[in-house]
């Protein structure tokens, strides 16, 4: 059923704001809509005569498909639209660095959830139930679930190219070093989940001359728009992307999600598609933190000076590549921590698996390789009897020291300084713990405990991470600017394609055109394909690099306002010219009002930015791979029932360098925001999977951080200029996510003695009950524990 | 089958309505108000809190059936038509909002708080705000916002 013409959509209205200069906290320009509930996400999209779409996935992590039948579904009353891998019109594969994942899967599946069909129906219910109606006939094989065992020779190959996805090898000074104290340990970090609130979501509307229009929620315009592009075999300027509000992100929507498929069906049907997840199928729907083992050796002398470390990593990167090369790769770069590192010997591998895709989430690969780090500096200070941020401030690095991967640590690096801070900040109150309110103890509410049995514990931890895309990439944004005047005023009209994922990055854009050319209105359009690419939303990097495209189209605007001053009042000033109060200004004296020197025309200009180049490593691990990067350290405080393993952070102090605040209030959003997420992972947060299925697929059951568990955040801000950036600027969003879980866990361990070498920290291993239970001989008259409670032995 | 209640002040009636969809389903795909979320569905997260009946209550719990009859307000019925809620404009200025999916919840969750506890303690707004999820803030300015809304009221602002 073909629709004469297709349905259009209506612009959102643009309502120009006073956006405020950079460095001003200023309110978001879509903050009222939002308190209204009149922000339109991509999950409230919707146009007359549309249709719903939904995806059957495979409940087996790994099978083979043997055949697939969709004519039950087909002839369902309401059903507009089945398709298949058969029905792909292009590439059937997809995939950000290496194409690897098909759009609909055929012959095999390899992980639970993977897409097989998708339907197109008159009612959400409808197309559900059509899913049930398509026949799949499966093979099921056994789940490689472990990446030890995908890396052992042996085991049955998951892709073509083997199951090993990327391996990075840095070798830095002497790998044969040795040293007087020597600690070691393993390490394991969990499947950690983004779980932004907005479900992945969009609507696709064909334009009836075989194109079609996507408006979505996604990091990324442009990777999406020519993956799909490839995908539907169009050209891609017949691709045309609209960003729609997007409920969070955190890296979870880098990959593709629900964009072909909705393209496909829209297409197919004629008439405009929605799709939108359920948080069930989310959890199916995106790629998560990848999980990784950790194997560490550091040496020192007996000063506390490092003399090596050696690490293996080892991560599970699921059924299909998303950016887990890229991950790798980070992964081994800071492996070592922010330290000054003489000798290092890294391996970190990539495996496939038949476990859920993993890729990019907040801290992209540092976040890992931090907890077992700064477990390790710990642990070697308790061997030398040191105090544990005295020997980080010993061993931090500074600028002109190297890098384990052969890169000068650039100015500023400043490490030591904000360890200092985070040492030297007060210390939260010491509150009694006997006859507290109840509310503000371990375990809280649920009110378990009176207070007996709990322990304070403290904890340091640093880490440091790169800023935007890295190795060789061409890393850019696009922005233009127009100044004109409308109704008597000077207006600026911002347009780039940079994902507004809540960070505020809007908000930013307006404040930089504001400063830059003192005009007070200043309206942000939407981000949309019609103009070249920004770049991701992700590697902390919009502030900079779209921020830097900005500014530099401010400049080039400001550049022709000049222009025609000259022309029109010569060049005899006596003073600089600037641009303030809507006005060009010599001096201080007014030369002429912009509302007067544009009467007959506005000014625009469209610019493309680009930070210096970086540069992939070499075959020994070294290169100067990143461009910028950014430290934070933090210092938690913790009360913890020994008995019953609860929890209560009392307060997380942290101090980071962020080179120039652009917006207060957004910056301590961000810092305060991802402090979350590095709690979430100390305490709660983790996919729990089973045989290659995931366990938890549910905010009932994956626990994420509510208001009662998330404390106070201390926090000083460091403002060292990077020469290099625009403002001196630097990322902000991923630092707090990257040391806070390791501070919290040594605090844990501070207050109760025990090892904790895994994340999330579960309460059995905080009150010592974990592990096997102890076989006895039934009593008489007993039978014993049941054999599935205590394994076929008992 | 066919459902009448008074949504926001006004009579609304949805036809053909399944007996599986929620008031969450009703409100959002039916009479044109997408303001209450849905994040989760499984009445976690409060994104899609309303008052039902003067009640506070997770809309994607409550069947489109048990909503017949009842007085619903969402987040679209506390504005005026020009001026914002005194807790609408708290969380704005305490920066509060960052992606926004949970905002419509919780301003309708903090709302309901205020009414029953003009000066809420800390501890008071954490209890009362359990049940709202935010994976963007970190929940520090979302407590500012309350406390400056509940200032607010009670300059009579």
């Amino acid at each position: 059923m073909k629709a004469e013409s297709a349905p259009t959509r209506e612009r959102p209205k643009i309502l120009p704001s006073n956006p405020g200069k950079i460095g001003e906290s200023r309110p978001r320009a879509d903050g009222v809509p939002k308190v209204r509930g009149e922000f339109e996400y991509s999950s409230d999209l919707r146009v007359d005569g549309m249709l719903w779409g939904a995806t059957l996935r495979s409940p087996h992590p790994h099978a083979n498909i043997w055949s697939i039948d969709t004519a039950e579904a087909e002839d369902m009353p309401g059903v507009y639209s089945v398709l298949t891998h058969e029905d792909v019109p292009g590439r059937k594969v997809y995939g950000m660095e290496v194409p690897d994942q098909p759009v609909l899967a055929w012959e095999h599946v390899r992980y639970e959830g993977e897409p097989i069909a998708v339907v197109a129906a008159d009612h959400p219910e409808t197309a559900r139930r059509a899913l049930e109606k398509i026949a799949v006939d499966y093979e099921i094989l056994d789940p490689i679930t472990d990446p030890a065992e995908a890396l052992r020779e042996d085991t049955p190959k998951l892709h073509l190219s083997g199951n090993v996805l990327k391996e990075v090898h840095i070798k830095h000074g002497d790998v044969e070093a040795t040293a007087d104290v020597v600690v070691s340990g393993e390490y394991e970090v969990g499947m950690q989940d983004q779980a932004f609130l907005g479900p992945e979501s969009g609507m696709a509307v064909p334009d009836g001359r075989g194109g079609v229009d996507l408006f979505i929620s996604t990091q990324w315009l442009h990777i999406d728009r020519d993956q799909i592009a490839e995908s539907l075999d169009l050209p891609p300027e017949d691709v045309r992307l609209t960003l729609s509000g997007v409920g969070g992100a955190f890296g979870g929507r880098e990959d593709l999600s629900m964009q072909i498929h909705s393209c496909m069906l829209a297409l197919d049907a004629g008439r405009p598609v929605k799709m939108m997840y359920n948080r069930e199928e989310s959890f199916y729907g995106h790629v998560h933190r990848h999980p990784c083992k950790m194997e560490y050796e550091h040496g020192a002398d007996r000063e506390g000076n490092l003399v090596y470390v050696k690490a293996r990593l080892v991560f599970d990167g699921g059924a299909y590549a998303s950016s887990s090369n890229a991950v790798c790769l980070n992964a081994g770069t800071f492996a070592c921590g922010p330290y000054d590192v003489p000798n290092a010997r890294i391996d970190s591998y990539m495996l496939y698996t038949n476990n859920p895709p993993c890729g990019a989430m907040r801290g992209f690969g540092a976040v890992q390789v931090c907890f077992a780090h700064e477990t390790q500096m710990d642990k070697l200070a308790n061997k030398l009897g040191m105090n544990p941020v005295e020997l980080r401030l010993k061993n931090a690095m500074k600028p002109g020291d190297k890098f384990p991967f052969g890169q000068t640590v650039p100015e500023p690096a400043p490490v030591a300084e904000i360890l200092e801070r985070v040492e030297n900040m007060p210390m939260p109150e010491e509150e009694e713990i006997i006859g507290r309110d109840l509310r503000r103890l371990p375990g809280g509410v649920s009110n378990v405990t009176r207070g007996e049995g709990v322990k304070r514990g403290v904890g340091y931890a640093v880490g440091y991470k790169n800023i935007g895309f890295s190795a060789g990439f061409d890393d850019y944004s696009t922005a233009s600017i127009a100044l004109s005047v409308e109704d008597g005023e000077p207006i600026i009209y911002v347009h780039t394609a940079a994902a507004e994922v809540g960070q505020g990055g809007v908000t930013l854009q307006a404040q930089i055109s504001r400063t830059e050319l003192g005009v007070e209105n200043v309206a942000v359009l939407p981000a949309d394909t019609r103009i070249g690419s920004a770049g991701s939303t992700s590697a902390s990097r919009q502030s900079y690099v779209t921020g830097g495209a900005v500014k530099m189209a401010c400049e080039a605007v400001r550049g022709k306002v000049f222009e025609r001053v000259r022309e029109e009042f010569g060049d005899e000033f006596g003073g600089e010219l600037s641009m303030e109060d809507g006005s060009v200004l010599a001096g201080n004296r007014r030369i002429v009002a912009l509302a007067e020197l544009l009467e007959n025309g506005g000014i625009e200009e469209t610019v493309v930015y680009r930070h210096k180049p970086t540069y992939p490593l070499d075959e020994n691990g070294q290169g100067d791979a990143h461009f910028q990067f950014a430290f934070a350290a933090h210092r938690a405080v913790v009360e913890v029932d020994e008995e019953l393993g609860l929890v209560r952070v009392v307060e997380i102090a942290t101090a980071q360098d962020v080179g120039k605040i652009m917006n207060p209030q957004s910056l301590e959003g961000q810092i305060q925001g991802g402090v979350a997420q590095g709690l979430g992972l100390a305490l709660l947060e983790e996919i729990q999977m089973k045989d290659g299925k995931v366990q938890n697929a549910s905010f009932t059951d994956y626990l994420l951080p509510t208001i009662l568990d998330m404390p106070p955040v201390r926090m000083e801000v460091l403002e060292l200029a990077d020469p290099d950036s625009p403002y001196g600027l630097k990322g902000v969003g991923e630092p707090p996510t990257i040391s806070s879980t390791p501070a919290i866990v040594a605090a844990l361990r501070d207050a109760t003695g025990r090892e904790l070498n895994r994340v999330p920290v579960k309460p059995e291993q905080l009150a010592g009950i974990e592990g096997e239970p102890i076989r006895r001989a039934p009593q008489p008259g007993s039978r014993g524990p049941v054999a599935d409670d205590l394994g076929s032995e008992a | 089958m066919k459902l009448e209640c008074k949504v926001n002040g006004e009579n609304r009636e949805a036809d053909g309505v399944r007996e599986g969809e929620s008031l969450l389903y009703i409100l959002r795909e039916r009479l044109d108000l997408p303001g209450s979320k849905n994040a989760c569905e499984q009445g976690e997260c409060g994104s899609c809190s309303v008052y039902m009946d003067g009640m506070l209550v997770c809309s994607c719990l409550v069947l489109a059936g048990q909503a017949e009859g009842r007085e619903i307000v969402t987040v679209e019925g506390l504005a005026d038509e020009n001026e914002l809620h005194p807790v609408q404009k708290s969380f704005i200025e305490a920066g509060a909002v960052q992606c926004g999916f949970c905002t419509p919840g919780l301003i309708v969750a903090t709302h309901d708080l205020l009414e029953r506890n003009a000066k809420p303690s800390d501890v008071e707004i954490r209890e009362a705000l359990a049940g709202n999820l935010c994976r963007c803030t970190g929940y520090e300015k979302i407590l500012d916002a309350v406390k400056l809304a509940a200032a607010k009221n009670g300059n009579g602002a």
